[in-house]
C-alpha cells in the first residue's frame, strides 16, 4: 500500500527514469547493431576469425557488470567521463554485441547454400545476393539477437546506476542505501514492466519482418 | 552457340590434385538441347558450372556465340545465362512473381513489363498465373516449384539456359509430365541448353546431343541415335545398358523408316501415324503378330507402310549426326 502510495507520488520521476534507462539502451544497442551485424556477416568468410570474435564476445558476457564498470572508470576518466552516460552505453554495447553477432552469424551461415549458388548464378553480385536474399532470410534470427540483447541491457543499465548513469536502477540503489522497500519495489517492478514490454515489442517486430515464406514453412 | 574448348579444372590438393574435368572440347549448335551424362563425379556440373564462370576454369575456353566468356564480367555474363538446378533454389522470401522477377529486376525493367513476363511464363509452364503469381515457393508442391524454377531461368529471355538436374528432385509421375513440357516449350523457344543428368533414359528423350563423361574425361559426343547405336567404347556400352537397342526406339519416327503404300499394302493392318515413335511399332509387331503396319495421316489418307525388315535395317545403319536423333536445324 505504502508502495502503491509511493510510486503514485512519483510518476513523474519514474517516468524520467524511465527515459534514462531506455534512452542508454536503445544507444547501446543501436551501436551493437551497427557494429554487430556487419561483424557477424563479415565473419561468415573465416571459420578462424568467427571462432576468434565468437570467444572473445563470450569472455565479454563473463564478465560482470560492475567490474566492467570499474575498469572503465580509469580509462574515461582520462577524457574526463569516468562515470554517468558514457560508461553506462559503453558497457551496455559491449554486452550487446555477443547475441548480435552469433545470431547474425548464425542465420548468415544456415542460408540454404542452394540460395546461395541460385543467386550468384543468376548473376546477382555480392552485395545483391546480401540485401536481396541472405539478409532478408536472416533478419528473423538477427532481431532474436536484438532482443536478448536488450533485455540483457535493460539489466546492466540498472546497475550502471552505481556509476551514475541515473535510469530505473537508482530506485534500486538507493532503495538499498536507505533500506526504504517502496523505492526498491518500485525500481525492480518498473525494470520488470520495462523488460517484458521491449521483449514483445521486439517479438513482434521479429514476425513482421520473417518473411512470409519462411514462417509459414517454420510453422 | 556453345564452344568448350580444352576446358579443364584442375582443384589443388596435398598430391597434386587430379583434373576434375580434363580438356573437355565440344561444342552446342544454337538451338540444340546437349546433354552431359555420366555417373556422379564424372565432372559434368563442374563442366556446367564453368560455363557461367560458378567455376573458375583452370585452363581452357567457353566461347559462347563466338565471344570469350573469360572477357566478360562474370556478373554480367550470367545475367545472359538461365540457371536452373536441382534444389531449385527459389527464394523464400519473395513470391513466384518476385522469384521470376529477379534477372529482370537486376536489368532495371519496369514493374509493369516483369508483371507481365512472369503471367506469360507461368502460362506456358501450364500455373494459372492469377492463382500462383504472390503465392509463396513454400505454397507450391515440387513440381509446381520446379517450373517457377524454370521460368525464373527464363525471364530475361536467355539465348542459353544451363539445367543441373532440373528434373532430379520430382517424383517419377511428374518427371515425365515436366519433361513432356518442356519438350513442348523447347520447340519453340529453341534455346541453346546445357542439360546436367544421371539418367540415360531422361538424356535419350530430351538431347538432341549427348556428352558422356568418364573421370572427367568426354567419351563420346553424339546424338543419343548414335549414341546407342555406335557406343565408342566399353564404357559408353555398359553405361548406355544392354537395352541400348530398345532405348534407340524413342527416337526414330515411322516417317523415318517407312516407305511408299504400294498396292500389296494390307488393308487391314493395323495403322499408325507418321510422328509415332518406334516403340508404339514394335509393341504393334508383337501385339498384333504382324509384319506390315499402315502409316496414315491426320486425315486418315494412306501415306506409306512400315515394315519389320525395314525397321531392323534402320537399327542396324545408326544414323551418323544427320540421321533423326541429330538436331533438328
Amino acid at each position: 500500500m505504502e508502495t502503491l502510495t509511493f510510486i503514485l507520488h512519483n510518476l513523474p520521476a519514474i517516468g524520467e527514469r524511465t527515459v534514462e534507462h531506455v534512452s542508454i539502451v536503445s544507444v547501446a544497442v543501436g551501436f551493437a547493431i551497427l557494429t554487430g551485424v556487419p561483424l557477424g556477416i563479415a565473419i561468415t568468410q573465416s571459420q578462424r576469425t568467427a571462432d576468434t570474435v565468437l570467444y572473445l564476445g563470450s569472455i565479454v558476457m563473463t564478465i560482470p557488470s560492475i567490474a566492467l564498470f570499474g575498469v572503465l572508470i580509469p580509462l574515461l576518466s582520462k577524457i574526463g567521463q569516468g562515470i554517468g552516460y558514457l560508461p553506462a552505453v559503453i558497457a551496455a554495447m559491449l554486452y550487446a554485441q555477443l547475441p548480435i553477432v552469433r545470431n547474425t552469424y548464425t542465420a548468415i551461415r544456415n542460408v540454404d547454400p542452394a540460395l546461395r549458388s541460385a543467386a550468384i548464378g543468376m548473376g546477382m553480385s555480392t552485395s545483391q545476393r546480401l540485401f536481396r536474399v541472405e539478409i532478408p532470410i536472416a533478419l528473423p534470427v538477427i532481431i532474436a539477437g536484438v532482443r536478448i540483447a536488450v533485455v540483457i541491457n535493460i539489466g546492466v543499465t540498472a546497475i550502471a546506476a552505481y556509476i551514475g548513469a541515473g535510469g530505473l536502477g537508482t530506485f534500486i540503489s538507493r532503495g538499498i542505501s536507505q533500506t526504504d522497500v517502496r523505492q526498491l519495489i518500485t525500481g525492480a517492478l518498473a525494470l520488470a514492466l520495462l523488460a517484458i514490454a521491449a521483449d514483445y515489442a521486439l517479438l513482434w517486430l521479429q514476425r513482421r519482418m520473417t518473411p512470409k515464406g519462411a514462417a509459414a514453412r517454420a510453422g | 552457340m556453345i564452344r568448350l574448348e580444352a576446358l579443364t579444372k584442375i582443384y589443388p590438393s596435398s598430391h597434386g590434385g587430379a583434373a576434375s574435368v580434363d580438356r573437355v572440347s565440344f561444342e552446342v549448335g544454337a538451338g540444340e538441347t546437349c546433354v552431359l551424362l555420366g555417373p556422379s563425379g564424372c565432372g559434368k556440373t563442374t563442366t556446367l558450372r564453368m560455363i557461367n564462370r560458378l567455376v573458375a576454369p583452370t585452363s581452357g575456353k567457353v566461347f559462347i556465340d563466338g565471344r570469350d566468356t573469360s572477357a566478360v564480367d562474370p556478373v554480367e555474363l550470367r545475367r545472359t545465362i538461365g540457371y536452373v538446378i536441382q534444389q531449385i533454389g527459389l527464394f523464400p522470401n519473395m513470391t513466384v512473381a518476385e522469384n521470376i522477377g529477379v534477372v529482370p529486376r537486376l536489368l532495371n525493367w519496369d514493374r509493369p513489363r516483369m508483371r507481365r513476363r512472369a503471367e506469360e511464363l507461368l502460362a506456358m509452364l501450364a500455373l494459372e498465373p492469377a492463382e500462383f503469381l504472390d503465392r509463396y515457393p513454400n505454397e507450391l508442391s515440387g513440381g509446381q516449384a520446379q517450373r517457377v524454377g524454370v521460368a525464373r531461368a527464363l525471364a530475361a529471355d536467355p539465348p542459353v539456359l544451363l539445367m543441373d538436374e532440373p528434373f532430379g528432385a520430382v517424383d517419377p509421375v511428374n518427371r515425365e509430365v515436366i519433361q513432356d513440357e518442356f519438350l513442348r516449350m523447347q520447340k519453340s523457344l529453341r534455346k541453346t541448353v546445357l542439360f546436367v543428368s544421371h539418367d540415360i533414359d531422361e538424356a535419350v528423350k530430351m538431347a538432341d546431343r549427348i556428352a558422356i563423361f568418364r573421370a572427367g574425361r568426354l567419351e563420346q559426343y553424339a546424338a543419343p541415335d548414335e549414341l546407342l547405336g555406335r557406343p565408342a567404347n566399353d564404357f559408353v556400352a555398359g553405361f548406355v545398358g544392354s537395352d541400348r537397342t530398345l532405348k534407340r526406339l524413342r527416337r526414330i519416327t515411322v516417317g523415318d523408316v517407312m516407305s511408299p503404300p504400294d498396292a500389296a499394302s494390307a488393308p487391314d493392318a493395323p495403322a499408325v501415324a507418321p510422328g509415332d515413335d518406334l516403340r508404339r511399332v514394335v509393341t504393334l509387331f508383337l501385339e498384333r503378330g504382324v509384319d506390315v503396319l499402315r502409316c496414315v495421316d491426320a486425315g486418315g489418307r494412306l501415306v506409306g507402310v512400315v515394315t519389320r525388315k525395314a525397321v531392323a535395317a534402320r537399327l542396324a545403319a545408326p544414323a551418323n549426326g544427320n540421321g533423326p536423333g541429330a538436331p533438328l536445324r
